[in-house]
């Protein structure tokens, strides 16, 4: 049911604004054409703040600190239920969605897809999405330096979607877990 | 977003000498540089084709109608942008795309959003309320269906995969409503230091 929206979700729209358009007398290709001019302007103009965060959280990743971070805190983390291979997934969530879907698939191959751990990390990534990527690239393409509360509120809501993913998870699959 | 950036590289450089992958993360520079500009090439396409849709859909009044239709919401989340601007529609548009998991048309609406809350916003390098509040919603992630979570999941063999869909969508709707009400509560009383 909710897939079948996923895959009529964007021929509806299509077909809503075209039809629209050609009733309400839009010369719909004109406008589309003078649209669709700005599609180079604005890719181009998220370069540079696309470099910034994705070189360093490309540096980030390669230089190990998060393995680190993960062995570091091991033993808090045991205290909460918390499987240790969750937490990179955790860090690195905000950081970069990619790098999050290729952790949460390894933990999937490598503890089995019915594990907690793949569980819980499966929350965690359905759930959230890749802050600092759209915080840089949202105000960069507009040239917006001054964030003033966006990233604190970012972050504040990160977190509480964390705790509430070790908690609601805790409920939903520990009992039924060895 | 100064201070993000000097620790993420600077830590990077300090772990990356203590465990010995310094070779690997200057070699990440590259890769990252070059990730970026492949990032945002196929971006343009994408991006025009869906700023060519929206501005039909502003034209026929398609926009302005939605903007009408949610107009009990947006008041109260956005209430420093006129309710007259298209950016309300958009926003509405955008959030759409975000829970329906459309990343493809979500990113290119966001930015137009950005653009016309831009135009509202007083001073040009500062961001403004309506725009935390957007961004707040945003990062947050709220979406209704995570499919690619759920595809790598049959991918590694799961007995029953859509048992995450529940309490997925328990902690995104957590996650989103705290998002609002923090970037609500920053919006009073938040002070700038300058």
């Amino acid at each position: 049911m909710i897939s079948l929206i996923s895959l009529w979700a964007i021929p509806v729209i299509l077909f809503v604004i075209l039809t629209l358009g050609l009733v309400k007398k839009v010369p719909i290709y004109e406008e589309f054409t003078e649209g669709a001019k700005d599609g180079f302007k604005v890719a181009v103009n998220i370069i540079p703040y696309l470099v910034a965060i994705i070189v360093g959280v490309s540096m980030l990743r390669a230089s190990g600190v998060i393995d680190m971070l993960a062995q570091f805190s091991a033993p808090v983390l045991h205290k909460f239920m918390i499987p240790v291979e969750a937490l990179p997934v955790m860090i690195v969530r905000s950081l970069s969605g990619a790098a999050a879907l290729g952790l949460f698939s390894d933990i999937a191959h490598h503890f089995g897809p019915d594990s907690y751990a793949a569980k819980l990390c499966a929350v965690i990534v359905g759930s959230s999405e890749t802050t600092f990527y759209v915080l840089a690239v949202y105000f960069g393409s507009v040239g917006i330096k001054k964030l003033r509360y966006a990233m604190l509120t970012g972050i504040i809501a990160d977190i509480i979607g964390v705790v509430a993913a070790i908690i609601v998870c805790s409920h939903f699959f520990l009992p039924n877990i060895g | 977003m100064n201070y993000i950036f000097y620790f993420l590289i600077v830590i990077s450089l300090i772990a990356g000498a203590i465990n010995g992958r310094l070779s690997d993360v200057v070699n990440s520079i590259l890769t990252g540089a070059e990730l970026s500009v492949k990032i945002a090439f196929s971006l343009i396409g994408i991006m025009a084709f869906w700023l060519g849709m929206m501005r039909i859909a502003e034209k026929s009044g398609l926009v302005h109608l939605i903007a009408k239709i949610i107009r009990p919401i947006t008041k109260w989340l956005f209430n420093e942008i006129s309710p007259d601007s298209p950016a309300l529609g958009n926003i509405a548009l955008s959030f759409s795309a975000n829970a329906l998991g459309l990343a493809n048309a979500a990113t290119p609406i966001g930015l137009k959003v950005m653009e016309e809350l831009q135009e509202e916003n007083k001073q040009k390098d500062t961001a403004s309320n309506s725009m935390c509040m957007f961004l707040a919603m945003c990062t947050a992630g709220f979406q209704i269906v995570p499919a690619t979570v759920i595809a790598i999941l049959v991918g590694a063999g799961a007995k029953n995969p859509t048992e995450i869909i529940a309490p997925t969508m328990l902690v995104t709707s957590i996650a989103f409503i705290s998002a609002i009400l923090v970037a609500k509560l920053f919006s009073k009383l938040w002070r700038d230091n300058q």
